[in-house]
């Protein structure tokens, strides 16, 4: 018995959350042999480094699939590759990252296989039928759940679960042709808008985020919450009662249907804190809200808080950390 | 054009979440209920769709027969007609026995002679997050799927589907009938008029009962993550709590 493991690549290595992913997959297979699938256009190499970083972390061999459709992105090709993988090596799990596109190549995989799909798992046990916590709600609740049948089939929450060096050698490598019905490839990437809108800090990736919610009151309260951010060199945010508002894009929405946020600090003015708010930025190491009610629901997630209006307590930090940088 | 939207009644939970004795659900006495943002999204874009092209739009829902209300709403703000596969009240049904119901209800509109061009899901539920009920919908019907989009546009038998990704967008062109998955951000959905209401009102809702098949992702309890609460250390009062929080910023070293 093996676990087989979905990686996504990012350009020179293994993406970060294909490691987390393998970290539980360990715990999965409780000593069995960790296989790992990635795909590439036959004229791509995938790099000795690879296969050395997948091996540092358990896997004992990396299957490639090789096909002219993984120029590009297609989902169901990679499910399929997938698919005949497994009937070959049986495996007794499929692992895949909780990205979006983790998530979507193993429910087309689940699909397929007429299987249940655990997503955004942080813990699981095998077994028939294995056991899983996984996150519901965006992250605010967890479910335990007996996930039924062979080959268990689930994918592992972002940022939850460590990766973790389990040497086990250089993953031997070993190359196959899947066979794609036209239908495998008929949904793939076939072309890429560029963002113009580059440059500025993105919110994801933002080291500091100040954000507001209906505190702010009107589009126009969002200029000294983005002078503060300038002067942190930081990004903007909001909540969903400001884009529902139309004060700001939906691409400023920090929560469960927005962006997730993993900055140093969030400062989050004039925001309750609901739970779906909330689930976009657990990631953050520190959270200091500004409220004027002391009773606000954010105040149980926050590491700090002032209590105030943010129109009067935002405008006096700006001018506080001008004044000590003049010093 | 004739389009289906799938939207799911979930309840809209404030600052802090409160679960039933026996740990399978969310208490809910005081709570009131919506559907997930990426769903109003899809019902959005399925009204502008036939307002341009034709056709018809149609909300389904398979959810107790509170989610009427859900319903209603979807067609206050344009929906034609509603399909509703009425459960229990404290049933929650996994991924796959979803969409075999939703998979038997477009098969029965096939059988009285509607056929969707485009079907909607939302990326993920609002509650359980599953990623994959429109992946399944999509695999039985044997039709191309996207997921997670913010752009849709149909033209000349095809539909133009956008995907953010770190950069830019991605772009998938894909023949009708479709599949997609859609996420908020594709659009601004409209508040519904009074007019719209009323009209809601008398527009039709066919309701069936589905039976469940055992679920196969069987829940066994919910819990609450750890850690979750903490009291926040009061920095001060007002504007004068300003020096306090530059302090704080400058510990962190990001000041
Ligand atoms: C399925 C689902 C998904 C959702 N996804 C998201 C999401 O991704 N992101 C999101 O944000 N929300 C999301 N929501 C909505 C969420 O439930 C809340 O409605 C929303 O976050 C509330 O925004 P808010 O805190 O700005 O507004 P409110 O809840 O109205 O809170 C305003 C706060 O500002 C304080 N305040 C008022 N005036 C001032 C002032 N002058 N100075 C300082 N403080 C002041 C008040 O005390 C209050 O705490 C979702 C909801 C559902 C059901
Ligand atoms: N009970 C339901 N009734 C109708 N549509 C649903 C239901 N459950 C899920 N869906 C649809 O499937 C999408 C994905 O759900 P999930 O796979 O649970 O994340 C949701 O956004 C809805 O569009």
């Amino acid at each position: 018995m093996s676990v087989l493991v979905v990686v996504e690549r990012e350009p020179g290595g293994v993406d970060e959350l294909s490691l987390q992913a393998l970290a539980l997959a360990r715990t999965l297979a409780q000593g069995a042999s960790i296989e790992a699938l990635a795909v590439t256009p036959p004229s791509d190499t995938v790099s000795q480094g690879v296969a050395a970083t997948l091996g540092e972390h358990g896997v004992s061999t990396l299957h490639v699939a090789e096909h002219a459709v993984f120029g590009s992105y297609a989902p169901t090709a990679v499910a399929q590759a997938a698919v005949e993988l497994a009937e070959r090596l049986q495996p007794a799990a499929i692992v895949g990252a909780g990205t979006e596109r983790g998530n979507e190549v193993l429910a087309h995989i689940a699909a397929r296989l007429d299987l249940p799909l655990a997503a955004n798992c942080i813990a699981a046990a095998s077994g028939d039928p294995a056991r899983v916590t996984r996150l519901r709600w965006g992250g605010s609740l967890l479910e335990e759940a007996d996930v039924h049948g062979a080959p268990t089939l689930l994918t592992v929450a972002p940022h939850l679960v460590t990766a973790e060096r389990a040497p086990a050698g250089e993953a031997a490598v070993e190359h196959f042709a899947p066979t794609l019905s036209e239908a495998d490839q008929l949904v793939r990437v076939t072309d890429r808008a560029e963002d113009d809108t580059a440059g500025g800090v993105s919110l994801a990736d933002a080291k500091v985020v100040v954000s507001s919610g209906r505190g702010a009151g009107s589009p126009e309260g969002f200029g000294i919450i983005e002078e503060l951010a300038d002067l942190l060199g930081g990004a903007v945010g909001c909540s969903r009662a400001v884009t529902m508002a139309g004060w700001r894009p939906h691409t400023d929405q920090v929560g469960q249907t927005g962006t997730k946020i993993a900055p140093d600090i969030y400062i989050a003015c004039g925001i309750s804190g609901a739970t779906q708010h909330m689930a976009g930025c657990k990631g953050a190491k520190t959270i200091l809200a500004v409220n004027t009610d002391p009773q606000a629901p954010i105040l149980a997630s926050a590491d700090y808080a002032v209590i105030g209006d943010l129109h009067e307590v935002v405008p006096a930090i700006s001018a506080e950390l001008r004044k000590a940088r003049q010093t | 054009m004739n389009v289906l939207v799938c939207v799911k009644r979930v309840p809209m939970t404030g600052g802090k979440i409160v679960l039933t004795a026996d740990e399978q659900a969310i208490a809910t006495q005081h709570l009131g209920f919506t559907i997930s943002p990426h769903e109003e999204c899809g019902v959005e874009e399925a009204v502008r769709i036939v307002e341009q092209h034709g056709g018809e739009s149609v909300v389904l829902t398979l959810g107790p027969p509170e989610a009427e209300e859900q319903l209603r709403d979807a067609m206050a703000l344009g929906m034609d007609r509603a399909i509703h596969l009425v459960i229990g009240d404290d049933e929650d049904w996994d991924a796959q026995a979803t969409a075999t119901a939703i998979l038997d209800a477009i098969e029965a509109e096939h059988a009285a002679g509607v056929d969707f061009d485009l079907i909607f899901f939302g990326n993920e539920s609002a509650d359980s997050g599953g990623y994959q009920v429109g992946i399944r919908v999509a695999h039985a019907l044997e039709r191309p799927i996207a997921t997670g989009l913010k752009g849709v546009a149909v033209e000349a038998g095809r539909v133009r589907c956008e995907q953010e990704v770190p950069g830019g967008r991605d772009v998938f062109d894909l023949p009708l009938p479709a599949v997609v998955t859609v996420k908020e951000g594709l659009n601004f959905p409209r508040y519904p008029s009074v007019p719209g209401r009323m009209r809601a009102q008398k527009k039709p809702i066919a309701s069936s009962s589905p039976t469940a098949a055992p679920a196969r992702l069987e829940k066994v309890r919910l819990v609450s993550p750890p850690g979750e609460r903490k009291e926040a250390e009061i920095l001060g009062h007002g504007p004068d709590a300003a020096p306090k929080v530059v302090e704080l910023l400058q510990r962190i070293g990001v000041a």
